[in-house]
């Protein structure tokens, strides 16, 4: 029967008990059956708005229809056509600000539950070992794409597409960038953007791991050595609060602490051999996607309480409502309207509580949200022996500061033109570099387009 | 990709030689950098200071104390063996020009990270004195090599077994007494670099200490390697590793050290289990 509208398809999930001492997803993912149903509820609406606030534009009514008619294998090339990646933006889009916050029937029950749809489809084509088949006219011009992050890989496959030869550098010993060691793997499983990661080989993008433009090679021979750059290098520089008693030990950047777990699997410990110390009681401070990725591994390694300390609360969160639901179900506590002020140690330099001051909220800022105002003399303590700090990231530094001759604002952040072309000619930028900290599908947005005006550049030489 | 040993010696009980191919790095390898490497699939990213290299032949050497788990194991590998990672080179190389008189301070395996900027500071044409310090005669690491290349060298040890018996501050303390020097290089074990630094202050010579802290990307993505100085926080990995040894706050530094260390424990624990 086709229930058009009617309620969202329940997504089975693992057990919170069971979940909370492992680093499996989440989700199971829609099974055939489900899928289906799911699809069946969209009502077709003329205006698709799914697709006017999707950053890359995903034709997602097309992908639906034919996943209500069970065509998998074309609802998968649909959404290849648009986005590389599919089974990692259906998992980390934060779906309910764009497609399916906009969903018709979201105004009375959940939108269309998109984001799973389209992790489905791309599961499903993985497994059946179903990829885009296209035929690439080989051009003879070299293109470097710096950093393998979500950015640098669709900018990648769209060069490949258009024929150029296309080399990839990353610094890490992975690639991927933030899909390797920020998202953790119960959010993104690691074989997931393994696969992703292999159809780029597969195309023949020759990723150089271990090689950090900059260091190993100067950028301006990189220039010399291709017809154009693209520059994704993200924003995995971490914020301290600039506190007392940052310098003590228990004190973890996010990005710290995320690395460990994700990239170098400290979770595994001895097994693995990077260690991590994780205490009883975590306090982890700012509520976005990354602070409750970092709440929710510390749960896993198993923190007896786990504290998200927020200076707004949990409505202002940034994060994906499907992270903060899941942290909450996970015993994770929000603690609002406070900001910390001072760590708090012992005589043997770890960290053992922390002050914070109560917080009010005030007029709305320019993020649209109200502004956290300090409450006077209001400082109290809480014990805790991790404090992890979440309070966003600055783009990358080292390939930046090695480069001058790239002009960037004041909080280090690349400047380009409406084309994602940098002050030197052929060089383009897109992702967290020139946002400064944003989302996988912009990121993958800006791929895109600087994919275009490199081929753009490349064919007519007019990249400015 | 995967790095080949192409040399491997034992140099004492504990500290050997490793020299591996790794053309990136020692392409581009300047005095004073270091490398990141990961023995296998399961390894931890570690630091090295860069002692030797070969650009030519695509080669850089290291020498290592084996005290934890992934030194252990890296001193366990021979010729012909394959390591999974190495990146580098990383950190701002030393800053190499003619100040005129430079004392060299190196401990322990820093002996060795001294080596490629005493040859540079002589290349630069300054006179280089060099004191090196261990805690006895078989624990002296190229001594010879330093030797060759710098203008004096004093030896010390903390037990006498071989040139002057105590720490290198002594000597050190005496030379900036009895001459005029213009700069001070220390690389060795925290304190040492403490202590030096502790000597020179008053005297008013510019020191230079390299630090060796908690590291994991050694890209500035962690902030695990953060040190005050100052008062003002700095990435070892981007914006060292040498600092102004009068600026660095030393026992925040020991203290961050100690973070692992009983995790060290159970690692080499769990190591020796499966080794044996």
């Amino acid at each position: 029967m086709v229930d058009i509208g009617g309620t969202r398809v329940t997504m089975r999930e693992q057990p919170v008990r069971e979940r909370i001492k492992n680093f499996h997803s989440v989700p199971f993912g829609y099974d055939e059956k489900e899928v289906v149903a799911e699809a069946q509820r969209c009502i077709m609406c003329m205006h698709a708005p799914c697709e006017i606030y999707c950053p890359v534009r995903l034709k997602i009514k097309a992908m639906i229809r034919k996943i209500a008619e069970r065509k998998f294998k074309e609802a998968f090339l649909i959404a290849k056509e648009d986005n590389p990646i599919p089974a990692i933006t259906g998992r980390v889009c934060p779906q309910e600000d764009q497609c399916e916050g906009v969903c018709p029937l979201a105004e009375t029950e959940n939108g269309v539950n998109i984001g799973k749809l389209e992790a489905f489809i791309a599961d499903w084509a993985m497994k059946k070992g179903i990829t885009e088949e296209f035929y690439i006219e080989e051009r003879t011009e070299k293109v470097a794409v710096i950093g393998s992050g979500p950015a640098g890989i669709s900018c990648a496959v769209d060069l490949r597409k258009f024929g150029y030869q296309v080399t990839m550098f990353e610094a890490l010993h992975e690639a991927g960038g933030v899909l390797q060691y920020g998202i953790p793997a119960f959010r993104l499983p690691k074989d997931i953007v393994d696969y992703e990661l292999s159809y780029l080989k597969k195309i023949g993008v020759d990723i150089q791991l271990n090689n950090i433009i900059g260091q190993n090679i100067r950028f301006s021979e990189l220039r010399e050595n291709f017809d154009a750059i693209f520059i994704g290098t993200g924003a995995g520089a971490p914020l301290f609060i600039g506190i007392e008693g940052e310098e003590l030990n228990g004190v973890y950047s996010a990005n710290e602490f995320l690395i460990r777990v994700n990239l170098m699997k400290a979770y595994d410990f001895p097994e693995h051999d990077t260690p991590i110390v994780c205490g009883d009681e975590v306090g982890v401070i700012g509520a976005g996607n990354v602070a409750m990725d970092a709440a929710r591994c510390a749960l896993r390694l198993n923190a007896k309480k786990v504290y998200i300390l927020y200076r707004r609360t949990k409505r202002e969160s940034p994060a994906r409502d499907e992270e903060v639901q899941h942290a909450l179900e996970e015993g994770i506590i929000f603690k609002e309207l406070i900001s910390p002020t001072r760590m708090l140690g012992n005589e043997k330099g770890w960290v053992t509580g922390i002050e914070l001051a109560k917080m009010r909220l005030g007029e709305l800022d320019k993020s649209g949200r109200p502004r956290p105002i300090k409450i006077e003399d209001s400082e109290f303590t809480m014990k805790l022996d991790t404090v992890v700090e979440a309070l966003g990231s600055r783009p990358n530094r080292l390939f930046l500061d090695q480069s001058p001759e790239l002009e960037r604002n004041k909080w280090g952040v690349l400047v380009v033109d409406e084309n994602l072309n940098t002050n030197i000619r052929g060089v383009f930028a897109g992702g967290d570099a020139i946002s400064g900290g944003a989302t996988v599908i912009l990121a993958l947005g800006e791929g895109r387009k600087a994919a275009k005006s490199i081929h753009k550049y490349l064919s007519k030489g007019d990249g400015k | 990709m995967k790095y080949k040993i192409t040399r491997k010696e034992a140099l004492n009980l504990e500290d050997f030689l490793v020299e591996v191919e790794a053309p990136l790095v020692a392409k581009k390898f300047k005095p004073g950098q270091f490398l990141i490497l990961r023995i296998h699939e399961k390894g931890e990213r570690i630091p090295l200071t860069i002692t030797d290299c070969d650009p030519k032949k695509g080669l850089v050497s290291m020498i290592i104390k084996a005290v934890g788990k992934t030194t252990s194991e890296l001193s366990k590998l021979d010729k012909g063996d394959l390591l999974t990672d190495i990146v580098g080179p990383l950190g701002n190389p030393s800053k190499i020009e003619k100040f005129g008189t430079v004392v060299c301070v190196g401990g322990g395996t820093g002996i060795a990270c001294l080596y490629p900027i005493v040859k540079a500071l002589k290349a630069h044409g300054n006179h280089v004195v060099t004191i090196i310090g261990a805690r006895s005669k078989d624990k002296l690491v190229w001594e010879d090599e330093i030797k060759e290349i710098c203008d004096e060298l004093i030896v010390t040890t903390d037990d006498g077994s071989y040139g002057y018996k105590g720490v290198v501050t002594k000597p050190l303390e005496k030379i900036l007494k009895s001459k005029a020097v213009d700069k001070v290089i220390a690389i060795g074990p925290m304190i040492m670099m403490k202590f030096v630094a502790k000597t020179t202050e008053p005297h008013g010579v510019k020191t230079v200490v390299s630090l060796n802290t908690i590291m994991i990307d050694g890209t500035g993505m962690c902030g695990g390697c953060r040190v005050f100085i100052d008062g003002k926080m700095k990435f070892t990995c981007i914006d060292g590793p040498e600092f102004d040894g009068h600026k660095v706050n030393f026992d925040e530094l020991m203290n961050r050290l100690s973070m692992f260390k009983g995790k060290e424990k159970q690692a080499m624990k769990h190591y020796e289990r499966g080794t044996k």
